[in-house]
């Protein structure tokens, strides 16, 4: 049996789902929107592949991502001066220019230029270098918020540098970049749809093509918003999950 | 042991530290307490003493032995020494058990049930069997300092050095830790102590070196130090100290 706090929360969620389905049915209502369901039902397989690539590419993209991330900051936290302005250096530009014009140049030219010709490959790395970039500042964040104490502590027991970070920084840093990075792998995962513009049939190419072929436009946007949702919605939810595990007092 | 150091330095920043710090004790010292007022230096000079911090110029020898100046040297030493902090420094994610268990296994190269079996003997002795699974946040102030003494413990270090490990705790839990603290002097451990809990030095120590703006103003044995202080800063100190108690 639920307790009764969960119950509340249950039926509130209940009552809200019901205000909001309410208001956009009025809102449809208002407008007099003719639906037209049957082209997109006869793409749900279409669909279905472009949402599977979505969710390959950025799995792939996440894995990138990270990896990319955690190096960028280890970069720009090197005593070595090079190191540290060339992780800056890339840091900033990737976060500061836009996705598209990442895309455009790194599968154009510079995929082109190294004669790597699958645009499948080249996405997930750049999206996940884009990605990662707001990563490196998110795991400095948590790396430089856990207190020199800590860092003497560590050195005073006969840890070396690595040690350091493997035993005590990193597994007091993962709870605290937590929320950060949940935010940015949603975010990774919406932002594989302009993946598009380097010829990926991913799911937002998909619902243009039925669009335009069936001349419909919310039937395919609809299906599609809930088919980000229940990717990124688990993946919020498993994030509360492991918050909760890592929690701890300090 | 015996301790010495020659015109010891250490600057952060623009703050001087240590400004030529020297003294020596006797051969034979196992307890010595660091004394003096607040940014007078006993912090620093008792992390340089362990090996936790290198001075920016001057020499240290423990045994006559001088103290490796480079950070890789530096740390072999460092690991067979003990270290206990005033605000206890364990680490938050790991209960009580694992904090002494991690390093004994990591860097010290126990097997996982050996470490085990020294971490919980430590634990029992010092009190603390009950609370192994706990994490920092769940024990009070006196637990964690105790749990920090038996993480310092456990590798058996040669010198054993504490950072004026109750400044932090009210009266019940400042005698629980120098209890500890005690036992362990009387059983033979050697110690460096920060402290300001001078009756307890009095009663502890067998050396006083008595530091003030990072320079050490008085060394001898504590008997003489505590019956005849010859510096006046040391007079003072100890007059201003014992007003209220």
């Amino acid at each position: 049996m639920p307790s009764s706090s969960t119950l509340t929360r249950f039926l509130w969620s209940v009552a809200l789902l019901a205000a909001v389905s309410l208001s956009v049915y009025a809102m449809f209502a208002q407008v007099h929107y003719t639906w037209n369901w049957a082209p997109t039902l006869a793409y749900g397989p279409q669909f279905f592949w472009g949402w599977l690539t979505t969710l390959g590419l950025s799995f792939g993209a996440m894995v990138v991502s990270i990896v990319v991330g955690f190096a960028l900051m280890i970069g720009r936290r090197s005593p070595w001066i090079p190191v540290q302005l060339f992780c800056t250096g890339v840091v900033e530009l990737l976060r500061g220019s836009p996705l598209l014009v990442q895309l455009l140049v790194g599968y154009y030219i510079l995929a082109t230029a190294l004669r790597i010709g699958e645009p499948l490959l080249v996405g997930m790395v750049l999206l996940g270098c884009f990605e990662g970039a707001y990563l490196a500042e998110i795991f400095r964040g948590a790396v430089e918020s856990i207190g020199a104490s800590q860092r003497e502590a560590a050195r005073a027991v006969g840890f070396d540098a690595v040690q350091t970070y493997r035993y005590v920084i990193i597994p007091q840093a993962v709870r605290r970049a937590l929320p950060g990075t949940t935010g940015q792998m949603v975010s990774l995962i919406k932002d594989s749809s302009l993946l598009s513009v380097i010829g990926i049939e991913e799911l937002v190419q998909k619902v243009r093509l039925l669009n335009s072929s069936s001349y419909t436009a919310l039937e395919g946007y609809l299906p599609l918003a809930v088919a980000y949702l229940i990717v990124t919605l688990p993946l919020s939810w498993y994030a509360r999950k492991l918050e909760r595990r890592f929690a701890y007092e300090t | 042991m015996k301790l010495e150091t020659h015109q010891m330095t250490k600057r952060y920043g623009g703050f001087l530290a240590l400004d030529g710090a020297s003294f020596q004790t006797s051969d034979d010292a196992r307890v010595v307490a660091l004394l003096g007022p607040s940014g007078g230096g006993k912090s620093t000079m008792l992390r340089v003493l362990g090996g936790l911090l290198l001075p920016d110029s001057g020499e240290v020898l423990v045994d006559d032995q001088p103290l490796p100046k480079d950070p890789e040297a530096a740390l072999q030493t460092l690991r067979r020494n003990g270290f206990v902090f005033q605000g206890y420094n364990l680490f938050p994610h790991l209960s009580a058990l694992q904090n002494i268990v991690l390093p004994l296994r990591v860097v010290h190269g126990l097997e996982e049930s050996e470490a085990t079996a020294r971490a919980i003997e430590l634990l029992t002795r010092l009190g603390l069997a009950e609370h192994r699974r706990k994490r920092p946040a769940e024990l009070s102030g006196g637990q964690q300092q105790r749990a920090a003494i038996a993480r310092a413990l456990a590798s058996k270090p040669s010198l054993l050095l504490l950072d004026e490990p109750t400044s932090a705790l009210d009266p019940v839990m400042t005698g629980e830790v120098l209890d500890v603290v005690r036992e362990l002097a009387e059983s033979g451990q050697q110690i460096v102590l920060a402290t300001h809990e001078i009756s307890f030095a009095r009663r502890v120590a067998d050396w006083v070196v008595f530091l003030a703006q990072g320079r050490v103003e008085e060394s001898c044995p504590a008997e003489q130090f505590f019956n005849q202080p010859t510096s006046k800063l040391a007079q003072q100190y100890l007059t201003g100290l014992s007003r209220y108690r």
